[in-house]
């Protein structure tokens, strides 16, 4: 797995080569969205935590390039910065008229959601860890979209078709409940 | 501006990325300087019955310099209750998705900042970023004018994003590709009916996308008549009315620089971008003589986007909300199928 190579100091992917670089740029992406996310979920202010978001979110889409895959990295920043992001900004100046500290930022929910999180974080190690195991990341350079468009067309077209489907459905069902009449 | 250009000096890497740094800077500060000096001064001035700045320089030509010297020079005004962090870090949001955006942009066969493989796609994901900008500043700015504005800008740079998206589809359909570089390439050396003469500029065949696109790209610059955000009788300036000094003029920067980006982005898309006809896309000619082409491109259509700035009367909301999801958007889908038809076709 790459990523444990990389905490190790060393990447020893065929020849021996180390790829400092990279390596570097693993450690200040990692300690950026570690720090952002823990402020995110520390922090009083609902706009700040979302914008402690785009930080974590920015991070991922660096990771994605630093794995060579550019086309899903860039998705990342159009989808979740430049959509996501700016709808949560949205939906809280809509609704929310105050500045400054929110008052009704407790955290009093604070155990089921470190439970949630420590689950999500056990069945995602535990799935990636199964799939990967050892296998060393391959340096047969970034993929490249047309690649990538050809496998989703063809070996993966029926999974693909259902998320469409199944994000029609939510579209659809978005409608429905926000229509009063 | 790589190594590639068979210098007779080999580059390291770090002096590679400093020339590259030093002519993205200019890439990006240079046709904004030439597009508030043509088009903002003297342009609207004609159009007004007016002459516009005559003092500074011949026919006020230093005026960006002196105008920039007055911003640098006022007050850095913080409102009482602004969120410091976030007002500070606003304009430099909105002005990292300008330079991210320059980079795209190739300006001839060997001279462009970075080959990437998603290209235009990668253009136009960090353009949204600026949103996230412009609602940083309308809520850090504590003032009802700027959230008011900041949220019209979101709602409208959020709803126009899709037809500029989707009009650009049609391009990449018919180019088949995403690069930047191979779409120029592909109009180039492209023919219309088995005759090569002119390449085939895909504005001749995806002219309803060039139009969608230069429409969207108005709106996305909140320009009237879709200026809405910054509706000077109703908001005062909407986002930008408590800044002053520097980060106004960073928001102005990234304003007039966006908008030489996206016309140098038509250009590229749907004009053949650096190419000419009459000359071999590979010759080494078009490196030096490609950026000059690419900014007289970029002076022609940001000539119309001007032109429609200061024509026409400004939006009312919900026009204009309808315009994007009712017009424009079935019509760049049906350009799409369409041209998806065409090009399985021929």
């Amino acid at each position: 797995m790459s990523v444990l190579a990389a905490l190790e100091g060393m990447d020893r992917l065929s020849g021996g080569e180390v790829l400092i670089a990279q390596n570097v740029a693993f450690g200040v992406l990692a300690l950026a969205m570690v720090a952002a996310a823990l402020r995110m979920v520390t922090t009083r202010n609902v706009v700040h935590a979302a914008l402690y978001l785009v930080v974590v979110l920015a991070g991922v889409a660096g990771m994605f390039i630093l794995l060579g895959a550019e086309f899903v990295g860039v998705t990342q920043v159009l989808v979740y910065i430049g959509a996501i992001v700016v709808l949560f900004l949205f939906g809280i100046m809509l609704t929310k008229g105050s500045f400054g500290e929110d008052d009704g930022v407790t955290g009093e929910r604070r155990l089921v959601a470190g439970l949630v999180g420590l689950l999500v974080f056990g069945v995602m190690a535990a799935a990636l860890v199964e799939s990967f195991e050892d296998a060393e990341l391959s340096r047969s350079g970034p993929s490249t979209t047309a690649e990538l468009a050809d496998s989703i067309f063809s070996d993966y077209i029926v999974p693909f078709e259902a998320v469409s489907v199944l994000l029609l459905a939510a579209l659809i069902g978005a409608i429905v409940v926000a229509r009063r009449d | 501006m790589n190594g590639s250009l068979t210098l007779a000096v080999e580059l390291a890497w770090w002096q590679q990325t400093g020339i590259r740094a030093l002519v993205g800077l200019l890439a990006v500060l240079l046709p904004a300087g030439t597009l508030v000096y043509l088009f903002l001064f003297k342009m609207m001035s004609f159009m007004q019955s007016r002459l516009g700045p005559m003092e500074a320089g011949p026919y006020g030509s230093l005026q960006l310099l002196a105008e920039v010297g007055k911003f640098l020079q006022k007050e850095d005004i913080f409102p009482r209750k602004a969120d410091r962090w976030v007002f500070m870090a606003a304009p430099f949001v909105v002005l990292i998705s300008t330079f991210l955006l320059v980079l795209v942009i190739p300006a001839g066969p060997d001279a462009w900042f970075i080959d990437v493989d998603t290209g235009i796609f990668f253009a136009l994901a960090v353009s949204s970023i600026s949103v996230i900008g412009i609602l940083m500043a309308g809520w850090a700015s504590s003032s009802k004018y700027s959230l008011l504005g900041a949220l019209r800008a979101a709602g409208q740079l959020v709803a126009y994003e899709l037809p500029l998206v989707l009009a650009v589809m049609g391009v990449v359909i018919q180019a088949g590709t995403l690069n930047v570089q191979d779409i120029v390439m592909a109009q180039a050396t492209g023919e219309i009916f088995g005759w090569g003469g002119i390449g085939n500029p895909f504005i001749l065949t995806q002219f309803l996308g060039f139009a969608i696109f230069l429409i969207a790209v108005q709106a996305e610059l909140t320009q009237p008549p879709f200026d809405m955000p910054v509706a000077e009788s109703e908001l005062v300036t909407g986002y930008l009315t408590e800044y002053s000094g520097l980060r106004f003029l960073l928001f102005f920067i990234a304003e007039f620089a966006t908008a030489g980006i996206f016309s140098a982005l038509a250009s590229t898309l749907f004009l053949g971008g650096w190419y000419v006809p009459g000359l071999d896309p590979t010759s080494n000619l078009f490196n030096v003589l490609g950026p000059a082409i690419l900014l007289g491109k970029v002076i022609l259509v940001a000539f119309l986007i001007f032109w429609f700035r200061f024509t026409y009367p400004r939006f009312r909301e919900d026009q204009l909300q309808q315009l994007a999801w009712k017009v424009l958007i079935p019509l760049s889908l049906v350009n799409i199928v369409v041209t998806g038809i065409l090009k399985v076709v021929f």
